[in-house]
């Protein structure tokens, strides 16, 4: 039955053909393909025609056995393996009844039903085999589409992502220039309120400079009468007092050459080197500087300033002027709780701010800032430390200020800051700071 | 004429002390000074009769000038009142009218101009 390779090579040119229609092996391999398909046709016809049976189905399985092995070694048919695969079975059945036609033509002719079924069986397996590996294709194809699908909507989200990662680092980076900036603002809006204080503050030993220096001029004066009239008690005197006013003078000086140096050192940028200060010069200060700010831009107020200063206090290192910056920060606080306790329960209320220092027996220095304000809210008490928030009207504030202290005294000096405060009694902030 | 200088700033005390030398030196004025109202508050206590002119700066720790005035007003009332000059840096419209209405006769700002604080005793001792 050479019959059946021919159909089946003929059957499978045709189904390739079919495949690669629009595909682009179409073109290398149409031609080919139907060269195959005609020469199964063709050599179906000569077999019948001039060979015996036998022989007949030996070059028939021969030529599919070739076919197969020839297209199973092609790249482009890999996708085709199953369907190549299939014809096998086809082969060895037409072979094996070709030879056993040959050479037991008996036993052939007795079982001739047998090899045919057989023969007939592997011919159908190879569209039973083909219907299903189709399925699978099918199946595979859907998956593959499947994952396609997935693929591309990973792709995407993956873009999606990737750009709101950029977006977030880019508002990460504006917000840390805004951070900058603000802290910048702070300092100077802390300038600002100081600004008052400061005038003030320079004002007074600028007084004294003027005053005594001119009334020295005069005692110099008064002095060269008594020296003329031979009064050389008298004229000594004098001197002492003069020598007395120019010292004075000197202290004046160096009293508002040390304040407009604090002025500087607050508005520039923190070295961040810490050197051994005396906390007490600097609190006793920041105290004066803070009270005649509150007091310049409200001239009814007025507070009792009481100070306890631990002379005995070692110099402490530190960053003299953040720390500088903190304690302004609380004294400002401290006289604007008392101030809004003034001006709504005013009458007999007494404004009172006190700064005091000491060494703790575990080497730590405390400085507490009390006063007997308006004091805070239990419900706000968990908040004050937050960036931004502030209890003053909108513009008044940053709400920096006690962030900013945090972040001085216990981040970058190891300090602790805690607070006691009782809403209508007032509040009492305790710094301490490591020494040495 | 005792004249009592109210102010926290301590070296008040030598300034006054050499700006009135003359004065002090032929008697024409005796000096007395307080560092707070509350001090003042105290002298006065003792010395209120003697007392002619009183000199306060407003701007103290704890008792302002103007409460000090507030209290001199209330607390001395009989005849002769004495004369009370208010002193200030803050030569402002509010802390001015504040003064007048407690009472002051004068309000002076800082710095201090001696000559006329001389011419204004003159006018006090006449």
């Amino acid at each position: 039955m050479h019959f059946f390779p021919f159909l089946a090579v003929f059957l499978l040119t045709l189904r390739l053909n079919r495949n690669i229609k629009f595909t682009d092996l179409r073109l290398k391999w149409r031609w080919p393909l139907y060269g195959m398909m005609a020469l199964s046709v063709g050599l179906f016809v000569l077999c019948d025609d001039h060979f015996e049976d036998s022989v007949s189905s030996i070059i028939a399985a021969a030529y599919l056995l070739g076919v197969i092995e020839y297209l199973k070694r092609q790249d482009d048919f890999k996708s085709f393996m199953v369907l190549l695969n299939a014809h096998l079975p086809l082969i060895a059945a037409v072979l094996l009844s070709g030879i056993a036609e040959l050479i037991v033509p008996k036993f052939y002719d007795n079982n001739g039903s047998f090899f045919v079924s057989a023969e007939m069986a592997a011919f159908v397996w190879i569209f039973i085999r083909v219907s299903t590996s189709k399925k699978q294709q099918q199946e595979i194809r859907r998956i593959n589409e499947r994952k396609d699908e997935l693929e591309e909507l990973v792709a995407a989200r993956t873009a999606e992502i990737t750009q709101q990662r950029n977006e977030l680092q880019e508002t990460v980076k504006e917000l840390k220039a805004t951070q900058a900036q603000l802290i910048q603002q702070e300092k100077l809006a802390s300038l600002g309120e100081l600004t008052a204080g400061i005038a003030h503050e320079i004002q007074n030993p600028l007084n004294f400079v003027n005053n005594f220096s001119e009334v020295s001029v005069e005692l110099l004066e008064e002095m060269e009468a008594e020296i003329a009239k031979g009064d050389m008690e008298e004229a000594n005197a004098i001197a002492a007092d003069i020598k007395q006013n120019l010292e004075k003078i000197r202290h004046h000086g160096k009293r508002a050459d040390g304040i407009v140096k604090g002025m500087l050192q607050h508005s520039r940028a923190s070295s961040n080197v810490k050197e051994p200060t005396n906390l007490n010069t600097i609190a006793d200060e920041y105290f004066r500087l803070a009270y005649h700010g509150l007091r310049a831009k409200d001239k009814s107020f007025n507070a009792e300033l009481v100070s306890n200063f631990d002379e005995s206090l070692p110099m402490v290192n530190m960053v003299s002027q953040d720390v500088g910056r903190v304690l302004l920060n609380m004294f400002t606080n401290a006289f604007y709780a008392v101030h809004q306790k003034q001006k709504t329960i005013g009458g007999d209320f007494r404004p009172k701010v006190e700064v005091s220092t000491k060494v703790l027996p575990s080497n730590n220095v405390e400085i507490i800032v009390r006063d007997n304000g308006t004091g805070i809210p239990d419900a706000i008490k968990d908040k004050i430390m937050q960036p931004f928030f502030t209890t003053k009207p909108a513009g008044e504030g940053t709400g920096l200020g006690l962030s900013l202290s945090y972040d001085i005294i216990v981040k970058a000096h190891k300090g602790t800051i805690n607070i006691n405060s009782k809403e209508g009694e007032g509040s009492e902030f305790i710094i301490t700071l490591p020494l040495g | 004429m005792k004249i009592l200088v109210v102010d926290d700033e301590e070296d008040v005390q030598p300034l006054f002390l050499q700006r009135f030398r003359k004065e002090i030196r032929n008697n024409e004025i005796e000096l007395d000074f307080a560092r707070s109202g509350e001090e003042a508050l105290d002298y006065l206590k003792e010395k209120h009769s003697e007392v002619v002119l009183i000199l306060s700066d407003i701007n103290m720790p704890g008792m302002s000038g103007i409460e000090l005035l507030g209290h001199i007003r209330e607390d001395f009332p009989m005849p002769p009142p004495p004369v009370v000059m208010m002193i200030t840096a803050y030569g402002d419209e509010e802390n001015y009218k504040q003064a007048m209405d407690k009472g002051a006769n004068d309000f002076l700002t800082k710095p201090l101009d001696f000559n006329l604080l001389k011419e204004k005793l003159k006018t006090i001792s006449e």
